[in-house]
């Protein structure tokens, strides 16, 4: 029976996808896990499994096209049978995401589906710029670039306030808004200093999905932040003793340790790797955390995945893979949308701390600053320990304070007795 | 300017058009020694006799009938059916004489006649005593309809009504009857057809109605400004045909955002009309799509509850409005 493969969706907010290269030719047996194809989406390159097997009939996508979510790309069959007619033809329902099936768990039970509501998509045309009419008009009209608006009407729509504000905004720039038959200039008027010139920049796909996904948190995500110190000399010098006998691969970062604990404390604290609905909270069985990359193009947060029982060896090893693949554009999908937690650090450039916007739809976020010798009072003395700061910031919605300084403390107690992070 | 109710406003105006016009009479069933369903005949009978105010049998068609032969010959009648709800039964002699003879015989027979109908909801008369049917007669060209919100209104469109050459549906809103205002006494006073009235100004949001749907819509109004500092502007087309769709452009060019208010169902309603007819001409001047608050898609419910239930309220406006934002 013909088989259809279909664009898959990669990430909620993927409506459309790039089909860079097919791994399986016409003809080819395909075995369910596959790789058949490269799929670019805005935010990453990302491999294509087969989920069916059959032989590849009929290649409906060609490479270097984009077509949207649910779009049918290719035709798996027997060798034998017809292909169907398949040309480019949208799909007549709204797809349904296509999910891996449920993997048993040790006492037999299924995991949690996903509750139905959840897995419809959004329209095809999701992506599509949200603006009302009379915006685009005054925009135009006063040159202003809409992609760069952000709107505050309903659903993200860009209301004529919105570009009025940007014109505001724009005003101090003299040559860009001033119409060409301006009116006579009144006789005090303060020349607007060059400085102020400015030039309006594309936005990256990239960039565009950042906006999107930041202003969803922070207009749908209640925010409360708990920042502490975690004294990390003993980190640092267990870290020390296990790189020393470690080989490169497996050479030991304090992110990785940082990973450890939140994987250990996660477990403790399930409410921290949860997400909100208005059905109710969902609490994720695998503990997934993305760790945030700053690669050119931007910022992605990819996850290392099924964290709950890996030791700190194998997250050394994993977390290496995973920068190194997030640098070639070389994901995986479900490295890509998977996470359920986030991990944010910005040590590497000496910040001292970090507050993070939560990386929706999950629960929480940790940032990480640099780890520093600072005078500390230990036992009534001053002595000088290496101090690491770290931050939650927590959606409120789905936990209160009280809960997040216990999680948090764990996560501190966890880096201060490193030993327990050998486990 | 004295005060009176929409009733005696309408009253006045008849009485007016009859001293002034002596072709003017008046035909329905119950409008003589009874004075009217909604009393809005009372002691014409006695002022004018027999002759000119003519109770008759329960035969709407056939009253509309003798209406509309009367205006063929000469005559400026004035039919008044009880309810809307039977002109359904007058349809044919409305629909495929009065709107079409004038141009079937090309221009040479015209039907200067005023037909009077009990329009709308909201007073437990259930599923069919209940309609707002101004926007099916609109679908018809050839009529004119008229659909007053207030006493001056009435008085001066419905003496309007009695001067134009064509079929005149003239519709009435039960729960305005009662209605108080200053009414202007002047025999001349008359009110154009297809001139909207901006009952109030506002800067944020246009509120279009007409007949009951006007007072929901400044009541909405005068929520949204105390209680969210939205600024709406009110208007009140008066006439659906002719349509002074100018005034409602101008409007949403200055507002951005219109929401339509009527009792009638949304589905194949005015309200649509409007909304298709905003679009086409202020596309590039919305901010938001037009909203429509109409009544439920049920026949009219007997209970009160649910009667208040399946008619627009000026909180659904207000939501409808907040929806915008």
């Amino acid at each position: 029976m013909a088989i259809e493969v279909t664009m898959p969706q990669m990430g909620a907010d993927m409506t459309e996808g790039t089909l860079v290269r097919w791994m399986k030719q016409v003809g080819d047996q395909v075995t369910r896990g596959d790789i058949i194809a490269e799929i670019e989406t805005d935010k990453a390159t990302v491999e294509l499994e087969a989920f069916d097997s059959g032989v590849l009939r009929k290649h409906v996508v060609a490479e270097g096209e984009t077509v949207p979510v649910g779009e049918v790309i290719a035709i798996l069959g027997d060798a034998s049978e017809a292909v169907p007619d398949v040309d480019r033809m949208p799909p007549a329902v709204t797809p349904a995401r296509r999910v891996p099936e449920p993997v048993p768990t040790a006492n037999g039970t299924e995991p949690p589906r996903q509750p139905a509501a959840a897995a419809v998509t959004p329209p095809a045309n999701a992506g599509r710029l949200r603006i009302s009419p009379v915006a685009r008009r005054v925009a135009h009209e006063a040159g202003i670039d809409v992609t760069a608006l952000v709107g505050s009407g309903p659903d993200g729509r860009i209301l004529r306030r919105d570009v009025e504000a940007a014109a505001k905004g724009a005003a101090s720039e003299p040559a860009a808004v001033a119409p060409a038959a301006a009116a006579p200039a009144p006789a005090v008027r303060r020349a607007a200093p060059a400085a102020a010139a400015a030039t309006t920049e594309g936005l990256s796909k990239i960039r565009q999905a950042t906006a999107r996904r930041m202003t969803l948190s922070k207009q749908t995500q209640p925010h409360y932040y708990l920042t502490l110190d975690v004294d990390m000399t003993a980190a640092m010098e267990f870290r020390r003793a296990l790189n020393a006998s470690a080989s490169e691969a497996q050479h030991v970062s304090v992110n990785d340790m940082v990973v450890k604990a939140c994987a250990l404390a996660l477990q403790r604290h399930p409410k921290f790797n949860a997400e909100f609905s208005d059905q109710g909270l969902r609490l994720h069985e695998a503990i997934n955390i993305d760790i945030g990359i700053a690669l050119d193009e931007g910022l992605i947060a990819p996850a290392l995945l099924d964290l709950a029982h890996k030791t700190l060896g194998t997250i050394a090893v994993e977390s290496k893979d995973l920068v190194e693949r997030a640098k070639h554009g070389r994901l995986r999908a479900d490295e890509y949308s998977a996470g359920t937690f986030t991990i944010t650090n910005l040590g590497a450039y000496g910040v001292e701390s970090l507050i993070g916007i939560i990386n929706p739809p999950q629960a929480a976020i940790l940032g990480v600053g640099t780890v520093m010798a600072k005078p500390v009072v230990v036992g009534g003395e001053i002595a000088i320990r290496q101090v690491m700061k770290v931050a939650l910031s927590a959606d409120h919605r789905v936990s209160d304070g009280a809960e997040g300084a216990r999680f948090i403390k764990e996560i501190q107690g966890l880096l201060e007795n490193p030993v327990s992070l050998a486990l | 300017m004295p005060e009176m109710r929409m009733r005696d406003a309408l009253r006045e105006a008849l009485r007016e058009e009859m001293l002034r016009d002596e072709t003017v009479f008046l035909m329905g069933e119950d409008i003589g020694a009874y004075g009217g369903s909604y009393a809005v005949t009372k002691g014409l009978l006695e002022e004018f006799g027999e002759e000119r105010v003519k109770d008759t049998p329960i035969a709407e068609s056939g009253i509309v009938g003798v209406g509309i032969g009367a205006a063929m010959a000469g005559l400026r009648p004035m039919v008044e059916l009880m309810t809307i709800n039977f002109s359904f039964l007058a349809l044919d002699q409305i629909v495929n004489s009065a709107a079409k003879l004038y141009h079937m015989s090309n221009g040479q027979i015209n039907v200067p006649m005023v037909v009077r109908m009990a329009s709308g909801g909201g007073s437990q008369l259930a599923a069919t005593h209940s309609h707002s049917l101004e926007g099916l007669y609109a679908h018809f060209p050839g009529l004119k309809v008229v659909c007053p919100s207030s006493p001056a209104d009435a008085k001066g469109l419905l003496k309007r009504a009695f001067r134009d050459d064509n079929t005149v549906i003239f519709i009435e809103h039960t729960a305005n009857y009662g209605l108080k205002g200053d009414v202007p006494d002047d025999p001349d006073f008359l009110i154009e057809f297809g001139q909207a009235n901006v009952l109030r100004e506002g800067s944020d949001v246009t509120l279009v109605g007409y007949s009951g749907s006007v007072h929901q819509a400044t009541r909405a109004a005068v929520m949204l400004q105390e209680q969210e500092g939205i600024s709406a502007e009110v208007i009140d087309l008066r006439t659906l045909r002719p349509l002074d769709i100018d005034t409602v452009i101008r409007s949403v060019q200055k507002t951005n955002r219109a929401v339509i208010v009527e009792d009638d169902w949304k589905f194949g309603g005015f309200a649509g009309e409007l909304s298709a007819q905003i679009m086409e001409r202020a596309f590039d001047w919305l901010d938001a799509p037009v909203a429509r608050v109409c009544g439920k898609d049920v026949p009219m419910p007997y209970n009160r509850n649910l009667e208040f239930a399946a008619l627009p309220s000026e909180e659904d406006v207000v939501e409808a409005v907040l929806a915008m934002f």
